[in-house]
């Protein structure tokens, strides 16, 4: 059989004018017209749009042509776009390639000149891998209809609901005692003032209840291998001390305990204390106690009185010093990242006094102070006294490069807003200042809110405070009133700093886990920041709520309802194509050494025997995940990557210089 | 002492971080020299020392490896393998004449646009210091 005769087909995209106000795209179309095999060499405007993919099919029909070089934006953003259009006119997938002359030519470079002869390169490269590109096929791998969902605040929470509903498994996975999240801590919420528990709660219950959710509390995420349909995950459940079938939640246990009052209550961030036997907040799911490790006078000493009160009172026997943390493994097709994030920590900007001043709070510390069920039962109540003046600082760890924040936290204007409102409600005659940078109001029902509360006589000054300090026993904020040009200083019984919005302290060890990367802001990164913002870089993993970047709760539950119908698609439709690009052996010229072997990640490649002693390697396509190192290992040049191939490559770098 | 000489540099990234990164600087429009002509890989751990050598022998005057960061590999730790072959690579350019100043391996992440800039820079004037690796005579 003869072989093929290649005739590519050269594409020169114009972007409009990002590539063609800096690169000249008739001097680039013309140069490849130049090059071997090529059969046709056109520039379009817009080669992504229908009439550029129109324009590519019919070529491919009308003039026989069986390799295609787009040269356009990055293929990390089209490559799938094109390798589809070539598809639908007959071609393999992979009979294409892409010249980047976008993001790494005509935006980074303004000489036209240079920029029109590094795009010339890079497509007269492209074109010379073309030639020697291979069709390949793509291999289906079945999808598991489970998914892990890691984090039960209220984006994990609505994600495992909206996946559970759908009739597939979910595996919920949550580090604290219960689920619920920051949310959980709220008292009302932004503009609508409905009340945090009262909206959250029946959804964490509708979780317990699930017969689809298998609800993993108390447990950490340790593991994450494979791929989208079959990743396998390891969980270690971590122990409770307390039988969780047993303990009915009845609390006697925390009442006993020695130590009871005198444990700071992370959930009321310090302020109200707690039991070593503990559930976090009243509405907790599970309803169930956990000892506190670190602080059990039995667990820690060996000794507690002269045996355990908590044992001795606790009827139902579901009192265990003896459990053990337990690993899981779970198989499933997607993950949902629903992990949440972290409260600026005040400290870092010590000239708010926070730390240092009592009557200075984080926005958190004082939703518990407010709430009705927080501990003061919604009093507010500062140093024993209610406070006559209260001061808000806007922007405190947002919007503020000198502690690395840029960006805006979205929801720290409107909280304040909330939170001045409530004092209003609460203590009528109270003196209400909020120091801002700007007012951003822009959801729905933000602004109508913000005038309501500049209505109330909320005082709202430009500026940004330079100082806090003790006056008495009162505070003096120190400030400009940006506005007018002039120094302010306002005394407060109570200052309340809007706290921002930061990414995990461990975001790092969860990219290694699941290795997704993050965006310069230090959230996790989205594979693309318009079309694609709730999906990863990784096939099957999904991103939910603050993880991927500061946002309210509807904006969270509108971006766990996509993660998680992203997750559905894939599951639902039960396979999915994986990457062609795979090792193989040669197995004439492999000698068996096993190098290959050795230095796989995946395991992928096994030493076969071939008959009478002789070992061969042989690649199983589905567990190799196409990164190369066996072809750099392998002393024979036995082992090539499809698609990256020795050859392929050095006609590139021919090409390119 | 080069002046007017304009390196010509190849430059090998990962997928994941490094080809990111550089369209990142795209996207976000920072600026930085035309002299490097990246190679799109998969993986770090892709890159042979016969890429390197094949780069230098068709003219190149540097050659810029681009990976994950440790512990950041998509395909769990192909940049260390790849720092090992690198090791390599430099001494036995070395001991070719070649120099090893001609080759760098940078870690590069996807958030890491203005860096990828920065090392570009940087590199390229590097190399320009160094001069052209092959005379116009003999290539």
């Amino acid at each position: 059989m003869e072989p093929e005769e290649i005739r590519i087909g050269v594409y020169i995209c114009h972007c409009g004018i990002n590539i063609a106000a800096t690169v000249d795209v008739e001097q680039v179309r013309d140069s490849a017209s130049q090059l071997p095999n090529v059969a046709v060499s056109k520039d379009f405007k817009y080669m992504c749009s229908d009439p550029g993919q129109a324009l590519v099919r019919s070529d491919i029909e009308e003039n026989d042509l069986n390799r295609i070089v787009v040269a356009s934006c990055s293929p990390r953003m089209h490559e799938p776009t094109f390798r589809n259009t070539i598809q639908q006119a007959g071609l393999n997938p992979y009979c294409l390639e892409m010249a980047n002359i976008r993001e790494q030519c005509s935006w980074v470079h303004e000489d036209k000149a240079s920029a029109t002869d590094k795009a010339t390169k890079l497509v007269s490269a492209a074109v010379a891998k073309a030639l020697l590109l291979e069709p390949l096929e793509e291999k289906e791998v079945e999808i598991k209809p489970q998914a892990l969902v890691m984090g039960g605040g209220i984006a994990g929470i609505q994600a495992s609901l909206d996946i559970a509903d759908a009739g597939f498994q979910v595996y919920l996975v949550e580090r604290d005692p219960s689920i619920g999240g920051h949310m959980a801590q709220l008292d009302k919420t932004f503009p609508t003032l409905d009340c945090s528990a009262c909206i959250l709660t029946p959804k964490m219950v509708e979780v317990e209840r699930h017969p689809n959710i298998d609800l993993l509390s108390y447990s950490e995420v340790t593991e994450v291998n494979g791929y989208i349909g079959n990743f396998t995950v390891k969980v270690r459940k971590k122990p409770r001390y307390i039988n969780m079938g047993r303990c009915t939640g009845c609390g006697m246990c925390a009442e006993v305990c020695l130590l009871k009052g005198r444990i700071p209550s992370e959930f009321d961030l310090g302020i109200g204390k707690r039991s070593v036997p503990y559930v976090p907040f009243p509405y907790a799911v599970p309803s169930k106690y956990t000892i506190d490790a670190e602080r059990c006078l039995f667990l820690t000493k060996g000794k507690c009185g002269k045996s355990p009160a908590c044992k001795e009172a606790c009827t139902a026997d579901a009192i265990d010093f003896e459990q053990k943390e337990e690993i899981v493994e779970l198989d499933v097709g997607t993950i949902v990242v629903a992990t949440g994030f972290d409260l600026f920590d005040a400290t870092e900007k010590p000239e708010y006094g926070y730390g240092l001043y009592d009557n200075v709070l984080s926005g958190l510390e004082f939703e518990r102070l407010v709430s009705s069920s927080g501990p003061t039962q919604g009093k507010i109540v500062v140093g024993g006294k209610e406070p006559r003046d209260v001061v808000f600082v806007q922007c405190v760890g947002s919007r503020d490069k000198s502690v690395g924040n840029e960006y805006c936290s979205r929801v720290c204007c409107m909280y304040t807003a909330k939170q001045a409102h409530l004092i209003h409600e609460k203590l009528p005659d109270a003196r209400l200042t909020i120091f801002y940078i700007d007012v951003r109001a822009f959801g729905k029902g933000f602004e109508e809110f913000y005038d309501r509360v500049r209505e109330e006589g909320v005082r709202y000054i430009r500026g940004n405070v330079s100082d806090i300090i003790k006056k008495g026993d009162r505070l003096m904020v120190m400030a400009e009133d940006t506005l007018v040009g002039e120094p302010i200083d306002v005394e407060a019984d109570l200052v309340v700093l809007a706290t921002g919005i930061v990414p995990r302290v461990d975001v790092k060890e969860l990219m290694r886990l699941l290795k997704i990367s993050q965006s310069p802001d230090g959230f996790l990164l989205e594979a693309h920041p318009k079309l694609r913002p709730v999906d990863t870089a990784s096939d099957g993993i999904y991103l939910a709520g603050c993880c991927q970047s500061p946002k309210d709760i509807p904006d969270t539950v509108a971006q766990a309802k996509g993660a998680a119908s992203s997750a559905m698609t894939k599951m639902a439709k039960g396979k999915v194509k994986v990457e062609a690009t795979t090792a193989f052996v040669d197995a004439f010229i492999c000698r068996g050494c096993g190098r290959c072997v050795e230095v796989c990640e995946y395991g992928a490649p096994e030493l076969q025997e071939a008959g009478q002693g002789v070992l061969v390697s042989e690649v199983n396509d589905s567990l190799c995940k196409g990164c190369g190192a066996c072809a750099v290992i392998c002393p024979s040049g036995a082992i090539s990557m499809k698609h990256f191939k020795n050859g392929q490559i050095f006609s590139q770098i021919e090409a390119v210089i | 002492m080069n002046k007017g000489f304009e390196p010509n540099i190849v430059g090998f990234a990962c997928n994941w971080c490094s080809y990111a990164g550089a369209d990142l600087a795209g996207t976000s429009r920072i600026k930085y020299p035309p002299n490097i002509k990246i190679i799109r890989v998969m993986c770090t751990g892709r890159v042979t020392p016969a890429f390197i050598l094949k780069s230098f022998q068709s003219g190149a005057d540097g050659v810029l490896v681009a990976g994950c960061h440790p512990g950041d590999c998509h395909y769990i730790a192909g940049n260390l393998k790849c720092e090992k072959v690198m090791e390599v690579t430099k001494r036995l350019i070395d001991i070719l004449g070649i120099g090893k100043g001609r080759l760098r391996l940078e870690w590069v992440s996807a958030s890491e646009g203005g860096r990828f800039a920065d090392v570009v820079k940087e590199f390229t004037e590097q190399i320009r210091e160094l001069g052209p690796f092959l005379e116009k005579s003999q290539g």
